[in-house]
């Protein structure tokens, strides 16, 4: 057996035992907002803006801005964190229960299958398994902090998956498409995790 | 049942490594470069990252992500860190860490953010502050793809702007000097947003759509674009870019730091 590796040196500071236990493995805790974003922010105007759920089925539902806002909105607070090794406590959003989505999607034929790929403006794509977008573990989110959701955090919607890395929490989200297979995303087909637990630390493909 | 094959098939992690540094460099007042001596490093592509990994006697660990700064035809691994006055871990790389020390990585990581010297046209660089870095890997890396046969830059020439505060915040000044000066497709321009030198008669404001315009190729030219920094300079630069009629396919991005007090 060789000794574990130490950092000469390195002392590091430690978090409040209250923070550490929300902190799942390589994390830290940030207060600041920061913004990842592989390319230019995308600017969608209200009047042309609409959401889509995709049956496997070929069917789908398309709700205008409006209508959208129409829909009842749950308030959520959870942590979030980023593969980039920042988590954020308690933020705070406001949207639409995919749950909500779904039970509306159903009475016009919509049927879910087992996966699901959320496709955004600016052709962002990411997929994530059915059970981890229904069973209010996902929100179609318009607002952060109490004001509308900014572009550069996704506005004016975003999925919100707080339970994985927030890369899967697709900003600029304009629809979820089900799939009867799993099929990679835009991160997970550049070498990140296809499933995305912070708290197994799946950042990139091949761990655990 | 058919499942496709990257999802299906076995992939090794990105194995933790440890490595050891041979050289420092001290870039600026607030920038240090590590060399490292990396055994059976796999190899990497210009604008990727490692994950760096520190310990503590007490086994407590802190994880950062760095960029890398050498061309993959260096033998060296490079990181340049820049020293955040209230970080936990960069103050330990810049000022702590030794010739002689040891320093645990995995990677390379990202496969978006990258470029390959290949003969597809221009490529406009945009930085501000440390975001240099992983753009310092694409004109290193072009440098030695085409130092072999100098008539293939003419088919990638490059256009570097670069936002510092001063003078002496500059990183690689003198190595970005060196190689503008033996490459006429290579241009090199900074703004000096904060303080000029005596004579200055360069850029002293903020990168906006007006010097993107003016420093950069005109969309007809489909330049490749990556720009990387601070989120507010990414931001207004990458929207700049998309208001030039530049795809934004073409525009790629990375961004660090706080966003400014906006939620």
């Amino acid at each position: 057996m060789t000794e574990p590796f130490v950092s000469r040196g390195f002392h590091g500071r430690r978090e409040p035992k209250s923070a550490a236990v929300r902190l799942p493995p390589g994390q830290y805790e940030t207060r600041d907002f920061p913004v990842l974003s592989a390319g230019p922010t995308p600017h969608t105007a209200l009047a042309t803006w609409d959401f889509t759920l995709r049956g496997a089925n070929g069917a789908d539902v398309r709700w205008t801005w409006a209508d959208f806002e129409g829909l009842p909105h749950e308030s959520v607070k959870t942590d979030i964190h980023c593969v980039t090794k920042w988590s954020k406590f308690d933020t705070l959003w406001e949207g639409v229960s995919v749950d909500t989505l779904l039970a509306e999607a159903a009475k016009r034929g919509v049927e879910p299958a087992p996966y699901v790929l959320a496709v955004s403006d600016g052709g962002y794509t990411t997929n994530l398994p059915l059970a981890n977008v229904t069973r209010g573990k996902a929100w179609i989110a318009v607002a952060y902090a109490g004001a509308p959701l900014e572009p550069e955090h996704g506005g004016p919607a975003r999925l919100l998956v707080p339970d994985l890395y927030f890369w899967k929490s697709a900003k600029w989200v304009r629809a979820l498409t089900f799939m009867q297979h799993d099929k990679p995303g835009f991160w997970e087909s550049f070498g990140y995790h296809n499933y995305g637990d912070p708290w197994r630390e799946q950042r990139y493909r091949g761990d655990e | 049942m058919s499942t496709p094959a990257s999802l299906s098939s076995r992939v090794a992690p990105i194995a933790w490594r440890l490595t050891t540094v041979v050289d420092v460099v001290q870039e600026t007042s607030s920038a240090r470069t590590l060399v490292l001596d990396a055994p059976g490093w796999p190899g990497h592509r210009a604008g990727q990252h490692v994950d760096v990994r520190v310990t503590a006697e007490d086994g407590y660990q802190a994880e950062r992500s760095y960029s890398i700064a050498s061309a993959p035809e260096d033998s060296r691994l490079a990181l340049t860190i820049e020293r955040l006055d209230d970080g936990e871990v960069s103050p330990y790389l810049t000022d702590v860490l030794q010739v002689g020390d040891r320093l645990e990585l995995r990677g390379p990581i990202g496969g978006y953010f990258v470029w390959d010297a290949t003969l597809d046209g221009p490529l406009l660089l945009v930085a501000g502050g440390s975001g240099l870095v992983p753009l310092m890997a694409m004109l290193r890396h072009r440098a030695a793809v085409t130092a072999a046969d100098a008539r293939t830059r003419n088919h990638m020439p490059a256009r570097l702007l670069y936002s510092s505060q001063r003078w002496d915040d500059v990183i690689y000044r003198e190595e970005l000097a060196r190689l503008a000066q033996n490459d006429e497709t290579l241009e090199v321009t900074l703004t000096l947003t904060r303080e000029q030198p005596q004579g200055w008669t360069g850029f002293r404001r903020r990168i906006d759509r007006m010097m993107l315009a003016e420093v950069g190729w005109p969309p007809s030219e489909r330049p490749q674009v990556f720009v990387c920094g601070p989120t507010l300079l990414v931001e207004s630069a990458a929207s700049a870019m998309v208001d030039l009629g530049h795809d934004p396919a073409r525009v790629k991005t990375e961004r660090f730091g706080p966003t400014g007090g906006s939620a």
